[in-house]
Protein backbone atom coordinates (compact mmCIF):
# COMPACT_ATOMS: atom_id res chain seq x y z
CA UNK A 1 0.00 0.00 0.00
CA UNK A 2 1.27 3.46 -0.79
CA UNK A 3 1.16 6.03 2.01
CA UNK A 4 0.48 9.71 1.45
CA UNK A 5 3.36 12.12 2.03
CA UNK A 6 1.59 13.55 5.07
CA UNK A 7 1.16 10.11 6.67
CA UNK A 8 4.85 9.40 6.04
CA UNK A 9 5.82 12.77 7.50
CA UNK A 10 3.86 12.17 10.72
CA UNK A 11 5.17 8.60 10.93
CA UNK A 12 8.79 9.69 10.47
CA UNK A 13 8.49 12.83 12.64
CA UNK A 14 5.64 12.24 15.05
CA UNK A 15 4.57 15.46 16.83
CA UNK A 16 3.98 15.72 20.57
CA UNK A 17 4.86 12.19 21.60
CA UNK A 18 4.76 11.59 25.31
CA UNK A 19 2.65 11.52 28.44
CA UNK A 20 1.35 13.91 31.07
CA UNK A 21 0.65 12.95 34.66
CA UNK A 22 -2.83 11.42 34.52
CA UNK A 23 -3.58 12.64 38.04
CA UNK A 24 -3.04 16.30 37.17
CA UNK A 25 -6.54 17.86 37.46
CA UNK A 26 -5.88 19.95 34.35
CA UNK A 27 -5.05 16.87 32.25
CA UNK A 28 -7.66 14.85 30.38
CA UNK A 29 -6.69 11.36 29.20
CA UNK A 30 -8.41 9.37 26.49
CA UNK A 31 -7.42 5.79 25.74
CA UNK A 32 -9.29 4.03 22.95
CA UNK A 33 -8.95 0.84 20.94
CA UNK A 34 -7.73 -2.60 22.00
CA UNK A 35 -4.49 -4.53 21.48
CA UNK A 36 -6.30 -7.46 19.86
CA UNK A 37 -7.76 -5.08 17.28
CA UNK A 38 -4.31 -3.80 16.43
CA UNK A 39 -4.78 -0.19 17.51
CA UNK A 40 -4.60 1.56 20.87
CA UNK A 41 -4.42 5.36 21.07
CA UNK A 42 -3.68 7.35 24.18
CA UNK A 43 -4.32 11.05 23.76
CA UNK A 44 -3.91 13.63 26.52
CA UNK A 45 -4.84 17.30 26.70
CA UNK A 46 -3.60 19.86 29.23
CA UNK A 47 -6.19 22.59 29.71
CA UNK A 48 -5.75 26.02 31.24
CA UNK A 49 -8.67 26.05 33.70
CA UNK A 50 -8.91 29.85 33.60
CA UNK A 51 -9.29 30.16 29.82
CA UNK A 52 -10.56 26.68 28.87
CA UNK A 53 -7.87 26.56 26.18
CA UNK A 54 -5.89 23.40 25.45
CA UNK A 55 -2.34 24.53 26.03
CA UNK A 56 -0.66 21.26 25.22
CA UNK A 57 -1.51 17.79 23.88
CA UNK A 58 0.43 14.55 23.78
CA UNK A 59 -0.11 11.10 22.36
CA UNK A 60 1.18 7.57 22.26
CA UNK A 61 -0.17 5.10 19.71
CA UNK A 62 0.12 1.38 19.08
CA UNK A 63 -1.10 0.90 15.56
CA UNK A 64 -0.35 1.19 11.88
CA UNK A 65 1.28 4.22 10.28
CA UNK A 66 -2.09 5.81 9.55
CA UNK A 67 -3.14 5.43 13.19
CA UNK A 68 0.11 7.05 14.33
CA UNK A 69 -0.35 9.88 11.81
CA UNK A 70 -4.01 10.44 12.79
CA UNK A 71 -3.17 10.83 16.46
CA UNK A 72 -0.06 12.92 15.79
CA UNK A 73 -2.15 15.27 13.62
CA UNK A 74 -4.86 15.40 16.30
CA UNK A 75 -2.37 16.68 18.89
CA UNK A 76 -1.27 19.44 16.49
CA UNK A 77 -4.85 20.52 15.92
CA UNK A 78 -5.79 20.39 19.60
CA UNK A 79 -3.14 22.84 20.79
CA UNK A 80 -4.58 26.32 21.12
CA UNK A 81 -8.21 25.23 20.71
CA UNK A 82 -10.88 25.61 23.36
CA UNK A 83 -12.42 22.45 24.72
CA UNK A 84 -15.57 23.06 22.69
CA UNK A 85 -13.65 23.74 19.50
CA UNK A 86 -11.78 20.48 20.05
CA UNK A 87 -15.02 18.56 20.22
CA UNK A 88 -15.90 19.89 16.76
CA UNK A 89 -12.97 18.04 15.12
CA UNK A 90 -14.43 15.32 12.89
CA UNK A 91 -12.79 12.16 11.65
CA UNK A 92 -13.50 13.24 8.08
CA UNK A 93 -11.26 16.28 8.63
CA UNK A 94 -8.43 13.89 9.47
CA UNK A 95 -9.23 11.65 6.48
CA UNK A 96 -9.04 14.66 4.15
CA UNK A 97 -5.89 16.14 5.65
CA UNK A 98 -3.97 12.84 5.54
CA UNK A 99 -5.59 11.49 2.33
CA UNK A 100 -6.43 8.22 4.11
CA UNK A 101 -7.71 5.39 1.90
CA UNK A 102 -11.06 3.74 2.80
CA UNK A 103 -9.41 0.83 4.68
CA UNK A 104 -7.76 3.35 7.03
CA UNK A 105 -10.85 5.41 7.88
CA UNK A 106 -11.15 3.52 11.18
CA UNK A 107 -7.83 5.13 12.23
CA UNK A 108 -9.41 8.58 11.93
CA UNK A 109 -12.52 7.42 13.79
CA UNK A 110 -10.29 6.20 16.58
CA UNK A 111 -8.52 9.57 16.73
CA UNK A 112 -11.86 11.39 16.98
CA UNK A 113 -12.92 8.98 19.74
CA UNK A 114 -9.63 9.61 21.55
CA UNK A 115 -10.17 13.40 21.42
CA UNK A 116 -13.70 13.02 22.80
CA UNK A 117 -12.54 10.62 25.52
CA UNK A 118 -9.73 12.96 26.61
CA UNK A 119 -12.02 16.01 26.80
CA UNK A 120 -14.67 13.96 28.56
CA UNK A 121 -12.10 12.88 31.14
CA UNK A 122 -11.00 16.48 31.67
CA UNK A 123 -14.59 17.68 32.08
CA UNK A 124 -15.40 14.96 34.60
CA UNK A 125 -12.31 15.82 36.60
CA UNK A 126 -13.07 19.56 36.66
CA UNK A 127 -16.69 18.90 37.67
CA UNK A 128 -15.47 16.68 40.51
CA UNK A 129 -13.04 19.37 41.60
CA UNK A 130 -15.99 21.78 41.67
CA UNK A 131 -18.12 19.37 43.70
CA UNK A 132 -15.32 18.74 46.14
CA UNK A 133 -14.57 22.39 46.65
CA UNK A 134 -18.28 23.06 47.30
CA UNK A 135 -18.35 20.20 49.80
CA UNK A 136 -15.45 21.72 51.62
CA UNK A 137 -17.01 25.16 51.68
CA UNK B 1 25.13 -4.46 -0.37
CA UNK B 2 22.11 -3.30 -2.39
CA UNK B 3 18.79 -2.00 -1.10
CA UNK B 4 16.01 -3.04 -0.93
CA UNK B 5 16.78 -6.39 0.69
CA UNK B 6 14.50 -9.31 -0.12
CA UNK B 7 13.81 -11.51 2.90
CA UNK B 8 10.35 -12.83 2.02
CA UNK B 9 11.36 -16.14 0.44
CA UNK B 10 8.25 -17.97 1.70
CA UNK B 11 6.18 -15.77 -0.61
CA UNK B 12 8.33 -16.43 -3.63
CA UNK B 13 11.97 -16.79 -4.61
CA UNK B 14 13.92 -15.35 -7.50
CA UNK B 15 14.69 -17.76 -10.33
CA UNK B 16 18.20 -19.10 -9.94
CA UNK B 17 20.27 -17.90 -12.97
CA UNK B 18 21.20 -21.54 -13.65
CA UNK B 19 17.52 -22.44 -13.81
CA UNK B 20 16.78 -19.52 -16.09
CA UNK B 21 19.61 -20.54 -18.41
CA UNK B 22 18.26 -24.08 -18.68
CA UNK B 23 14.80 -22.75 -19.59
CA UNK B 24 15.78 -20.27 -22.31
CA UNK B 25 16.03 -22.60 -25.35
CA UNK B 26 12.54 -23.97 -24.71
CA UNK B 27 10.91 -20.62 -25.41
CA UNK B 28 12.38 -20.10 -28.86
CA UNK B 29 14.60 -22.72 -30.51
CA UNK B 30 13.07 -25.88 -29.11
CA UNK B 31 9.52 -24.70 -28.66
CA UNK B 32 7.72 -27.92 -29.57
CA UNK B 33 4.58 -29.33 -28.01
CA UNK B 34 5.57 -32.29 -25.86
CA UNK B 35 2.44 -34.08 -27.09
CA UNK B 36 3.48 -33.87 -30.76
CA UNK B 37 4.49 -37.45 -31.41
CA UNK B 38 5.24 -37.22 -35.11
CA UNK B 39 8.17 -34.80 -35.45
CA UNK B 40 11.44 -33.87 -33.83
CA UNK B 41 10.14 -30.62 -32.31
CA UNK B 42 7.74 -32.66 -30.21
CA UNK B 43 10.32 -35.30 -29.35
CA UNK B 44 12.83 -32.73 -28.11
CA UNK B 45 10.19 -31.14 -25.90
CA UNK B 46 9.06 -34.53 -24.63
CA UNK B 47 12.64 -35.52 -23.78
CA UNK B 48 13.08 -32.29 -21.82
CA UNK B 49 9.86 -32.89 -19.91
CA UNK B 50 10.83 -36.48 -19.09
CA UNK B 51 14.26 -35.38 -17.89
CA UNK B 52 12.58 -32.82 -15.61
CA UNK B 53 10.12 -35.43 -14.37
CA UNK B 54 13.07 -37.58 -13.32
CA UNK B 55 14.79 -34.63 -11.61
CA UNK B 56 11.66 -33.84 -9.58
CA UNK B 57 11.18 -37.51 -8.67
CA UNK B 58 14.81 -37.91 -7.57
CA UNK B 59 14.57 -35.00 -5.14
CA UNK B 60 11.78 -36.71 -3.19
CA UNK B 61 12.64 -40.40 -3.60
CA UNK B 62 9.84 -41.06 -6.08
CA UNK B 63 9.79 -42.56 -9.58
CA UNK B 64 9.29 -40.39 -12.65
CA UNK B 65 5.89 -41.88 -13.46
CA UNK B 66 4.57 -40.67 -10.11
CA UNK B 67 5.02 -36.97 -11.01
CA UNK B 68 2.09 -35.06 -12.53
CA UNK B 69 2.93 -31.55 -13.72
CA UNK B 70 0.50 -28.75 -12.82
CA UNK B 71 0.38 -24.96 -12.81
CA UNK B 72 1.52 -24.76 -9.19
CA UNK B 73 0.87 -25.97 -5.68
CA UNK B 74 -2.63 -24.48 -5.46
CA UNK B 75 -3.69 -26.58 -8.44
CA UNK B 76 -1.88 -29.60 -6.98
CA UNK B 77 -3.74 -29.19 -3.68
CA UNK B 78 -7.05 -28.88 -5.50
CA UNK B 79 -6.33 -31.92 -7.66
CA UNK B 80 -5.23 -34.03 -4.69
CA UNK B 81 -8.20 -33.20 -2.46
CA UNK B 82 -10.98 -33.04 -5.01
CA UNK B 83 -9.51 -35.87 -7.07
CA UNK B 84 -9.29 -38.24 -4.09
CA UNK B 85 -12.66 -37.16 -2.68
CA UNK B 86 -14.39 -37.89 -5.97
CA UNK B 87 -12.54 -41.14 -6.70
CA UNK B 88 -13.02 -42.62 -3.23
CA UNK B 89 -16.52 -41.28 -2.54
CA UNK B 90 -17.94 -44.78 -2.26
CA UNK B 91 -15.40 -45.69 0.40
CA UNK B 92 -16.06 -42.71 2.63
CA UNK B 93 -16.76 -39.00 2.84
CA UNK B 94 -14.47 -37.79 5.63
CA UNK B 95 -11.29 -35.73 5.27
CA UNK B 96 -8.98 -34.57 8.07
CA UNK B 97 -6.80 -31.49 7.79
CA UNK B 98 -5.42 -28.83 10.16
CA UNK B 99 -6.42 -25.27 11.07
CA UNK B 100 -3.05 -23.87 10.02
CA UNK B 101 -3.07 -25.17 6.45
CA UNK B 102 -2.68 -22.87 3.47
CA UNK B 103 -5.89 -21.42 2.00
CA UNK B 104 -5.45 -23.67 -1.04
CA UNK B 105 -6.26 -26.58 1.28
CA UNK B 106 -8.76 -24.87 3.59
CA UNK B 107 -10.85 -23.32 0.83
CA UNK B 108 -10.81 -26.56 -1.16
CA UNK B 109 -12.06 -28.36 1.95
CA UNK B 110 -14.82 -25.78 2.37
CA UNK B 111 -15.89 -26.43 -1.22
CA UNK B 112 -15.96 -30.17 -0.52
CA UNK B 113 -18.05 -29.58 2.61
CA UNK B 114 -20.63 -27.78 0.47
CA UNK B 115 -20.73 -30.85 -1.74
CA UNK B 116 -21.54 -33.05 1.25
CA UNK B 117 -18.14 -34.21 2.48
CA UNK B 118 -17.28 -34.02 6.19
CA UNK B 119 -14.06 -32.24 7.09
CA UNK B 120 -12.29 -32.19 10.47
CA UNK B 121 -9.97 -29.22 11.02
CA UNK B 122 -7.52 -30.33 13.69
CA UNK B 123 -6.35 -27.62 16.07
CA UNK B 124 -2.59 -27.24 16.63
CA UNK B 125 -0.70 -27.01 19.89
CA UNK B 126 1.00 -23.76 20.97
CA UNK B 127 4.17 -24.97 19.20
CA UNK B 128 2.25 -25.13 15.91
CA UNK B 129 2.26 -28.91 15.62
CA UNK B 130 -0.65 -31.30 15.28
CA UNK B 131 -1.31 -33.49 18.33
CA UNK B 132 -1.12 -37.10 17.10
CA UNK B 133 -3.62 -38.29 19.71
CA UNK B 134 -6.14 -35.77 18.44
CA UNK B 135 -5.54 -37.05 14.92
CA UNK B 136 -6.07 -40.66 16.08
CA UNK B 137 -9.28 -39.65 17.82
CA UNK B 138 -10.57 -37.88 14.71
CA UNK B 139 -10.06 -40.88 12.39
CA UNK B 140 -13.21 -42.81 11.47
CA UNK B 141 -14.03 -45.69 9.13
CA UNK B 142 -15.27 -43.07 6.69
CA UNK B 143 -11.95 -41.18 6.62
CA UNK B 144 -10.54 -41.37 3.09
CA UNK B 145 -7.83 -38.70 3.27
CA UNK B 146 -5.60 -36.96 5.80
CA UNK B 147 -4.00 -33.77 4.43
CA UNK B 148 -1.40 -32.10 6.64
CA UNK B 149 1.23 -29.71 5.35
CA UNK B 150 4.91 -30.61 5.58
CA UNK B 151 6.14 -27.12 6.55
CA UNK B 152 4.01 -24.14 7.44
CA UNK B 153 4.29 -21.10 5.20
CA UNK B 154 4.09 -18.57 8.04
CA UNK B 155 5.87 -20.11 11.00
CA UNK B 156 7.95 -22.73 9.17
CA UNK B 157 7.17 -25.55 11.62
CA UNK B 158 7.65 -29.08 10.29
CA UNK B 159 4.77 -31.43 11.06
CA UNK B 160 5.57 -35.01 12.09
CA UNK B 161 4.52 -36.32 8.67
CA UNK B 162 5.96 -39.83 9.07
CA UNK B 163 3.88 -40.38 12.23
CA UNK B 164 0.84 -38.76 10.66
CA UNK B 165 0.99 -40.99 7.58
CA UNK B 166 1.32 -44.06 9.79
CA UNK B 167 -1.86 -43.15 11.65
CA UNK B 168 -3.69 -42.49 8.38
CA UNK B 169 -2.61 -45.85 6.96
CA UNK B 170 -3.62 -47.82 10.05
CA UNK B 171 -7.17 -46.77 9.27
CA UNK B 172 -6.91 -47.24 5.51
CA UNK B 173 -6.86 -43.54 4.63
CA UNK B 174 -4.54 -41.86 2.13
CA UNK B 175 -2.06 -39.21 3.22
CA UNK B 176 -1.54 -35.98 1.25
CA UNK B 177 0.93 -33.28 2.22
CA UNK B 178 1.22 -29.75 0.90
CA UNK B 179 5.02 -29.78 0.75
CA UNK B 180 5.35 -26.43 -1.04
CA UNK B 181 7.60 -24.85 1.58
CA UNK B 182 9.55 -28.00 2.44
CA UNK B 183 10.62 -29.55 -0.85
CA UNK B 184 14.01 -28.25 -1.87
CA UNK B 185 14.61 -26.83 1.63
CA UNK B 186 14.70 -29.94 3.81
CA UNK B 187 14.97 -33.63 2.89
CA UNK B 188 11.58 -35.00 1.86
CA UNK B 189 11.35 -38.72 1.09
CA UNK B 190 8.00 -40.07 -0.01
CA UNK B 191 8.96 -43.60 1.04
CA UNK B 192 10.37 -42.83 4.50
CA UNK B 193 7.66 -40.27 5.17
CA UNK B 194 4.87 -42.56 3.91
CA UNK B 195 3.46 -39.89 1.60
CA UNK B 196 0.77 -40.86 -0.91
CA UNK B 197 0.33 -37.43 -2.51
CA UNK B 198 2.53 -34.33 -2.27
CA UNK B 199 2.08 -30.83 -3.70
CA UNK B 200 5.16 -29.15 -5.14
CA UNK B 201 5.75 -25.59 -6.34
CA UNK B 202 8.66 -24.35 -8.47
CA UNK B 203 8.70 -20.69 -7.48
CA UNK B 204 9.33 -21.40 -3.79
CA UNK B 205 12.57 -23.18 -4.68
CA UNK B 206 14.23 -20.79 -7.16
CA UNK B 207 12.22 -22.02 -10.13
CA UNK B 208 9.69 -20.07 -12.21
CA UNK B 209 6.15 -19.11 -11.21
CA UNK B 210 3.21 -20.90 -12.82
CA UNK B 211 4.51 -24.45 -12.61
CA UNK B 212 4.34 -27.16 -9.99
CA UNK B 213 3.68 -30.84 -9.60
CA UNK B 214 1.69 -33.39 -7.70
CA UNK B 215 3.36 -36.57 -6.56
CA UNK B 216 0.86 -39.44 -6.89
CA UNK B 217 1.99 -42.79 -5.45
CA UNK B 218 1.80 -45.75 -7.86
CA UNK B 219 2.57 -48.68 -5.54
CA UNK B 220 1.53 -49.63 -2.00
CA UNK B 221 -1.06 -48.29 -2.51
CA UNK B 222 -1.74 -47.24 -6.09
CA UNK B 223 -3.47 -43.89 -5.67
CA UNK B 224 -6.18 -43.02 -8.14
CA UNK B 225 -7.54 -39.57 -8.88
CA UNK B 226 -10.50 -38.18 -10.73
CA UNK B 227 -9.12 -35.55 -13.09
CA UNK B 228 -10.27 -31.99 -12.40
CA UNK B 229 -9.20 -30.66 -15.80
CA UNK B 230 -10.64 -32.43 -18.81
CA UNK B 231 -9.16 -32.36 -22.28
CA UNK B 232 -6.44 -34.07 -24.24
CA UNK B 233 -5.57 -36.62 -21.58
CA UNK B 234 -2.08 -35.32 -20.79
CA UNK B 235 -0.22 -36.49 -17.68
CA UNK B 236 -1.72 -39.98 -17.79
CA UNK B 237 -5.18 -38.50 -17.90
CA UNK B 238 -4.81 -36.81 -14.51
CA UNK B 239 -4.23 -33.29 -15.80
CA UNK B 240 -5.07 -32.26 -19.33
CA UNK B 241 -3.55 -29.19 -20.91
CA UNK B 242 -0.49 -28.57 -23.09
CA UNK B 243 2.58 -28.92 -20.95
CA UNK B 244 4.43 -25.74 -19.92
CA UNK B 245 7.72 -27.05 -21.27
CA UNK B 246 10.05 -24.16 -20.28
CA UNK B 247 8.45 -23.99 -16.83
CA UNK B 248 8.74 -27.74 -16.34
CA UNK B 249 12.40 -27.65 -17.43
CA UNK B 250 12.91 -24.88 -14.85
CA UNK B 251 11.22 -26.90 -12.10
CA UNK B 252 13.40 -29.91 -12.96
CA UNK B 253 16.59 -27.87 -12.90
CA UNK B 254 15.57 -26.20 -9.61
CA UNK B 255 15.05 -29.67 -8.09
CA UNK B 256 18.43 -30.91 -9.35
CA UNK B 257 20.22 -27.89 -7.86
CA UNK B 258 18.31 -28.23 -4.58
CA UNK B 259 19.28 -31.89 -4.32
CA UNK B 260 22.95 -31.20 -5.01
CA UNK B 261 23.25 -28.23 -2.64
CA UNK B 262 20.72 -28.95 0.08
CA UNK B 263 23.03 -30.11 2.86
CA UNK B 264 25.26 -27.02 2.45
CA UNK B 265 22.30 -24.70 2.12
CA UNK B 266 20.64 -26.02 5.27
CA UNK B 267 23.81 -25.23 7.21
CA UNK B 268 24.09 -21.74 5.74
CA UNK B 269 20.41 -20.89 6.25
CA UNK B 270 20.45 -22.14 9.85
CA UNK B 271 23.55 -20.08 10.59
CA UNK B 272 22.07 -16.86 9.15
CA UNK B 273 18.65 -17.43 10.71
CA UNK B 274 20.11 -18.20 14.13
CA UNK B 275 22.32 -15.14 13.93
CA UNK B 276 19.33 -12.93 13.10
CA UNK B 277 17.36 -14.44 15.97
CA UNK B 278 20.23 -14.04 18.44
CA UNK B 279 20.80 -10.41 17.49
CA UNK B 280 17.12 -9.49 17.82
CA UNK B 281 16.62 -11.34 21.08
CA UNK B 282 19.75 -10.03 22.78
CA UNK B 283 18.98 -6.37 21.95
CA UNK B 284 15.22 -6.29 22.55
CA UNK B 285 13.01 -7.38 25.43
CA UNK B 286 9.48 -8.79 25.05
CA UNK B 287 10.21 -10.65 21.84
CA UNK B 288 8.43 -13.95 21.20
CA UNK B 289 9.15 -16.69 18.65
CA UNK B 290 6.00 -18.08 17.04
CA UNK B 291 6.07 -21.86 16.68
CA UNK B 292 8.65 -24.39 17.78
CA UNK B 293 12.31 -23.77 16.92
CA UNK B 294 13.01 -27.48 17.29
CA UNK B 295 11.11 -28.67 14.20
CA UNK B 296 11.39 -25.84 11.73
CA UNK B 297 12.57 -24.86 8.28
CA UNK B 298 16.18 -23.59 8.51
CA UNK B 299 15.29 -20.36 6.68
CA UNK B 300 12.25 -19.30 8.71
CA UNK B 301 11.96 -16.93 11.64
CA UNK B 302 8.54 -15.73 12.77
CA UNK B 303 8.78 -13.39 15.67
CA UNK B 304 6.45 -11.05 17.56
CA UNK B 305 7.74 -7.74 18.90
CA UNK B 306 5.23 -7.15 21.67
CA UNK B 307 3.63 -3.69 21.94
CA UNK B 308 4.60 -2.80 18.36
CA UNK B 309 2.07 -3.11 15.53
CA UNK B 310 3.35 -5.05 12.54
CA UNK B 311 2.41 -2.71 9.72
CA UNK B 312 3.99 0.28 11.42
CA UNK B 313 7.15 -1.79 11.81
CA UNK B 314 7.11 -2.70 8.12
CA UNK B 315 6.74 1.00 7.33
CA UNK B 316 9.88 1.77 9.30
CA UNK B 317 11.90 -0.95 7.61
CA UNK B 318 10.60 -0.20 4.14
CA UNK B 319 13.90 -1.11 2.49
CA UNK B 320 13.47 -4.67 3.74
CA UNK B 321 10.89 -6.96 2.19
CA UNK B 322 9.32 -9.17 4.88
CA UNK B 323 5.74 -10.06 5.86
CA UNK B 324 3.57 -9.43 8.90
CA UNK B 325 0.65 -11.32 10.42
CA UNK B 326 -0.89 -7.99 11.31
CA UNK B 327 -4.45 -7.42 10.12
CA UNK B 328 -3.45 -4.11 8.60
CA UNK B 329 -1.25 -5.86 6.06
CA UNK B 330 -3.93 -8.28 4.90
CA UNK B 331 -6.89 -7.65 2.65
CA UNK B 332 -9.27 -9.17 5.18
CA UNK B 333 -8.47 -6.91 8.17
CA UNK B 334 -8.10 -10.09 10.24
CA UNK B 335 -4.77 -10.97 11.84
CA UNK B 336 -3.05 -14.18 10.75
CA UNK B 337 -5.28 -17.22 11.34
CA UNK B 338 -2.15 -19.34 11.69
CA UNK B 339 -0.87 -17.30 14.63
CA UNK B 340 -4.37 -17.19 16.13
CA UNK B 341 -4.46 -20.99 15.94
CA UNK B 342 -1.36 -21.13 18.17
CA UNK B 343 -3.43 -19.41 20.84
CA UNK B 344 -0.86 -16.68 21.38
CA UNK B 345 -3.52 -13.97 21.30
CA UNK B 346 -4.45 -11.53 18.58
CA UNK B 347 -2.17 -8.85 20.01
CA UNK B 348 0.92 -10.95 19.29
CA UNK B 349 -0.38 -11.78 15.82
CA UNK B 350 -0.62 -8.04 15.11
CA UNK B 351 3.01 -7.67 16.23
CA UNK B 352 4.48 -10.49 14.17
CA UNK B 353 7.06 -10.39 11.40
CA UNK B 354 7.97 -13.30 9.16
CA UNK B 355 11.56 -13.42 7.95
CA UNK B 356 12.09 -15.85 5.08
CA UNK B 357 15.77 -16.21 4.27
CA UNK B 358 16.88 -17.46 0.90
CA UNK B 359 19.74 -18.70 -1.21
CA UNK B 360 20.78 -15.19 -2.22
CA UNK B 361 20.78 -13.51 1.19
CA UNK B 362 24.19 -12.59 2.59
CA UNK B 363 25.49 -12.27 6.13
CA UNK B 364 25.94 -8.53 5.54
CA UNK B 365 22.22 -8.28 4.75
CA UNK B 366 21.32 -10.19 7.90
CA UNK B 367 23.43 -7.80 9.99
CA UNK B 368 21.80 -4.79 8.33
CA UNK B 369 18.29 -6.19 8.82
CA UNK B 370 18.91 -6.99 12.49
CA UNK B 371 20.24 -3.49 13.22
CA UNK B 372 17.42 -1.79 11.34
CA UNK B 373 14.66 -3.83 12.98
CA UNK B 374 16.10 -3.22 16.45
CA UNK B 375 16.25 0.52 15.79
CA UNK B 376 12.68 0.78 14.49
CA UNK B 377 11.21 -1.44 17.24
CA UNK B 378 12.85 0.78 19.86
CA UNK B 379 11.48 3.93 18.21
CA UNK B 380 7.97 2.50 17.97
CA UNK B 381 8.03 1.37 21.57
CA UNK B 382 8.76 4.97 22.57
CA UNK B 383 5.49 5.71 20.79
CA UNK B 384 3.58 2.76 22.23
CA UNK B 385 1.12 3.32 25.09
CA UNK B 386 1.15 -0.45 25.64
CA UNK B 387 4.90 -0.59 26.17
CA UNK B 388 4.59 2.31 28.60
CA UNK B 389 1.89 0.47 30.55
CA UNK B 390 3.93 -2.71 30.50
CA UNK B 391 6.90 -0.79 31.95
CA UNK B 392 4.61 0.62 34.65
CA UNK B 393 3.77 -2.96 35.61
CA UNK B 394 0.20 -2.92 34.36
CA UNK B 395 -1.19 -6.31 33.31
CA UNK B 396 -2.60 -5.56 29.86
CA UNK B 397 -4.82 -8.63 29.92
CA UNK B 398 -6.75 -7.12 32.87
CA UNK B 399 -7.36 -3.73 31.27
CA UNK B 400 -10.92 -2.91 30.16
CA UNK B 401 -10.37 -1.95 26.51
CA UNK B 402 -12.85 -0.04 24.43
CA UNK B 403 -13.12 -2.37 21.47
CA UNK B 404 -14.23 -0.74 18.26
Amino acid sequence: MAYSDKVLDHYNNPRNVGSFDKKDPNVGTGMVGAPECGDVMKLQVKVNPATGIIEDAKFKTFGCGSAIASSSLATEWLRGKTVDEALAIKNTDIVNELSLPPVKIHCSVLAEDAIKAAIDDYKKKSENVGVESKAHA
Amino acid sequence: MKLPIYMDNHATTPVDPRVFKAMIPYFTDTFGNAASRNHSFGWVAEDAVEKARKQVAELIGATAKEIVFTSGATESDNLALKGVAEMYAEKGNHIITAATEHKAILDTCKRLEKEGYKVTYLPVETNGLVDLDKLRAAMTDKTILVSIMYANNEIGVLQPVAEISKIAKERGALFHTDATQAIGKVPVDVIKDGIDLASISAHKMYGPKGVGALYVRRRNPRVQLTAQMDGGGHERGMRSGTLNVPGIVGLGEACAIAKAEMSEEIKRMSYLRDKLKARLMSSLDEVYINGTMEHRLPNNLNISFAYVEGESLLMGINEIAVSSGSACTSATLEPSYVLKALGAGDDLAHSSIRFGLGRFNTEEEVDYVAAKVIDVVQKLRELSPLYEMHKEGIDLTKVQWTAH
